[in-house]
């Protein structure tokens, strides 16, 4: 993906200069391996530390929220789905953004590629399609491929749905056999394995909110946790306040997660957030046919009505 | 200073024989993560985790405490009276505390334990703990500690410094709580001077081990309002998500949060680990929030940790170089970046 970064500090330079836009938001380089930092460029020469490899894996749509300027901003296939969301929930104007499309390759999981070395890993570099790690004993060659993080292995929209300009080729969109494969896992649970299983999956969460805030749907002024009149959740560490947290969130989410994974990469604990927001993909897919952020021009089926609704229950 | 030798073989053992008069603490994997927990049972700390994802500052300070109950049954003799909750102090001791983490322990004191105030949750469940410590043998790449006043075999804190010698450990005994705390545990063995001359040599291989120096040397001179009024603020907040992981992980952010919750007519008052990170932090009951704004708050944070702590108490920063927050910050904010920005800031006149 190295040539990407080429072309988006170009066309990122061009923007500024030309006055097109006030600002580009992307990623710049981390000061660890493997790290990147999202990034806000406001002159054509910090445009120059715009980068990107495997490892852009939070979601850029974020930083729009509610701004005013007008902004150039990097979007890979999940993060241009969640600025649709943003423009059809009005936290931001299309014709404030410039989007630079970067058609995705997948991003991988940065503890996965940790496992393979005994070491800490010391350096981090790729080339096409073939990334090499690190540790001060070892060097070792793989294939991004072969490591994406979960979510990027079950991407169905790599390439940006809205763009204005793209950086490269469009990508071959995979297609999947069994798409909800893991969903369907934990359906076919019975109860008590179920709760088991929901017990376990939220078990060593300190209730940061990284995931929350990491989220580009988490935009509410004040979230429903933070809310002290009335107070609808406990604060502490108890077992069903950090259950109603995550469950409540989810829901939140249905019909507008895109699984761009952000809220996975941000926990600090290794929490396996999506196991929730997946169920609710699929509910969405099944019950309403219906992939979020894939259309301006259509809002997520929780927040519309429609007189010829099929259900009598709403008539 | 007494120096024990604790063969590798007898150590097991002699844990569980301090297991009968202290509770113990150590680090122990929770999922793929290595945390500081109570030992349960016959379980073993991992003497060999490299670093905890959490300080183990929660067997002192634990993320949620409970404080005060009281009973609303008006038919019960002191109902609606708070009185203080029935928490175990008995003996504990921490193992496997690293030396950056038992400074931090030694910092957080300074807040919780001042002549006009004492905070008796804190500092009685600090006064029950014996901080076992294990040195540092090789720092990982996020340590920074001989930067900021501790490093890989600092002592100050501890009441025990465990050095890894591969077949045994040598144990420095610092305090009285140290000595019974060995005493307990059966370990009496005194080194050799050859095994302590051993401790130095490891030491000194530690220290060279960490690469990474961050410049404090300038902060005390500068002026507070020139960093508070910095430039650089906004950039090192922009990719903040406000999240409250550094402060979570941080082995001294000690800032917490008081709740009350009744069940029935049974109340209680606790608190929690807060964030400065989060807006709700200072939101005033009048709806003013005096850091309402994101760079407000990352500033807060940075500036508590490497300027108002140090000018209040002239004790070194308040950050002791473990690295948690490098490693775990979801946007790679990095403290050691933060910390050269200010060391270096000079006011454009």
């Amino acid at each position: 993906m190295e040539s990407y970064t080429e072309q988006i500090r170009t066309l990122a330079v061009d923007l500024l200069k030309s006055g097109k836009v006030d600002v580009v938001i992307g990623y710049r380089k981390g000061s660890v391996p493997m790290a990147t930092v999202p990034f806000m460029a406001r002159t054509p020469e910090q445009a120059k530390q715009l980068t990107w490899d495997s490892h852009c894996t939070l979601n850029l749509a974020n930083y729009l929220t509610n701004r005013q300027e007008k902004i150039g901003i990097i979007a890979k296939g999940c993060d241009s789905r969640n600025i649709v969301n943003h423009i059809v929930e009005n936290k931001i104007n299309r014709d404030q953004l410039h989007i630079i499309g970067v058609p995705c390759k997948g991003m991988v999981n940065p503890k996965e590629l940790q496992a393979l070395l005994d070491d800490k890993i010391v350096s981090y570099s790729e080339s096409g399609s073939t990334l090499t790690i690190a540790s001060s004993q070892a060097e070792i060659k793989i294939e991004r491929e072969d490591h994406l993080r979960d979510n990027c292995s079950l991407c169905t929209h790599r390439n940006p749905v809205i763009y204005d300009d793209l950086v490269g080729e469009v990508v071959t969109e995979p297609v999947l056999d069994d798409p909800f494969k893991d969903v369907n896992a934990i359906e076919a649970m019975d109860t008590d394995t179920k709760w088991n299983y929901f017990d376990d999956l939220l078990d060593g969460c300190i209730r940061c909110y990284a995931c929350r805030n990491a989220c580009p749907l988490c935009y509410c002024p004040t979230c429903f946790v933070d809310e002290s009149d009335p107070q609808w959740v406990g604060k502490g560490q108890n077992e069903t306040d950090i259950k109603t947290f995550h469950f409540l969130r989810a829901f939140h989410c249905a019909g507008r997660c895109t699984d761009c994974g952000a809220c996975e990469a941000a926990c600090p604990m290794d929490i396996h957030v999506r196991a929730f927001t997946r169920k609710l993909i699929k509910d969405s897919k099944e019950l309403f046919g219906w992939e979020a952020g894939l259309d301006i021009s259509k809002r997520p089926p929780l927040d519309t009505f429609a007189p010829d609704d099929p259900n009598d229950f709403i008539k | 200073m007494k120096v024990i030798k604790i063969d590798k073989n007898q150590w097991t053992q002699g844990v569980d024989a301090a297991r009968k008069s202290y509770q113990l603490f150590g680090p122990v994997k929770i999922k793929e993560n290595y945390c500081f927990a109570p030992l349960q049972g016959t379980q073993q700390p991992d003497m060999n985790v490299v670093d905890t994802v959490l300080s183990p500052k929660s067997a002192v300070f634990p993320q949620t405490e409970k404080l005060l109950s009281a009973t609303l049954d008006a038919s019960k003799p002191a109902h609606h009276l708070m009185k203080r909750a029935d928490t175990d102090y008995s003996p504990r001791a921490v193992i496997g505390i690293r030396p950056f983490d038992a400074r931090a322990i030694d910092l957080v004191k300074l807040n919780f334990d001042t002549k006009e105030y004492r905070d008796p949750y804190w500092c009685d469940a600090h006064d029950a703990t014996t901080f076992v410590g294990l040195a540092v043998n090789t720092p990982s790449q996020f340590d920074f500690s001989t930067s900021m006043g501790s490093g890989p075999f600092d002592e100050k804190g501890l009441d025990v410094l465990l050095v890894d010698t591969d077949s045994a450990y040598l144990a420095k005994v610092i305090t009285e709580k140290g000595q019974a705390f060995m005493a307990c545990a059966g370990f009496d063995q005194e080194a050799t001077p050859d095994d302590v001359q051993k401790i130095e040599a490891l030491k000194k291989t530690a220290e060279q081990a960490i690469t990474t120096k961050v410049d404090t040397d300038n902060l005390k001179e500068k002026s507070l309002l020139d960093l508070h009024q910095a430039p650089f603020w906004d950039d090192v907040a922009f990719s903040c998500i406000n999240c409250g992981t550094c402060t979570f992980v941080c082995p001294t952010c000690w800032c917490f949060d008081i709740q009350d919750e009744t069940k029935g007519n049974d109340t209680i008052r606790f608190r929690n680990w807060d964030s400065c990170m989060s807006p709700l932090f200072t939101l005033h009951g009048s709806g003013h929030n005096p850091r309402g704004e994101k760079t407000q708050r990352v500033r807060q944070r940075f500036m508590h940790k490497l300027k108002y702590f140090l000018d209040k108490y002239d004790q070194g920063t308040m950050c002791v170089g473990c690295g948690r927050c490098v490693k775990s910050c979801p946007v790679n904010i990095d403290i050691r970046e933060v910390c050269n920005l200010m060391n270096a800031y000079e006011p454009q006149k």
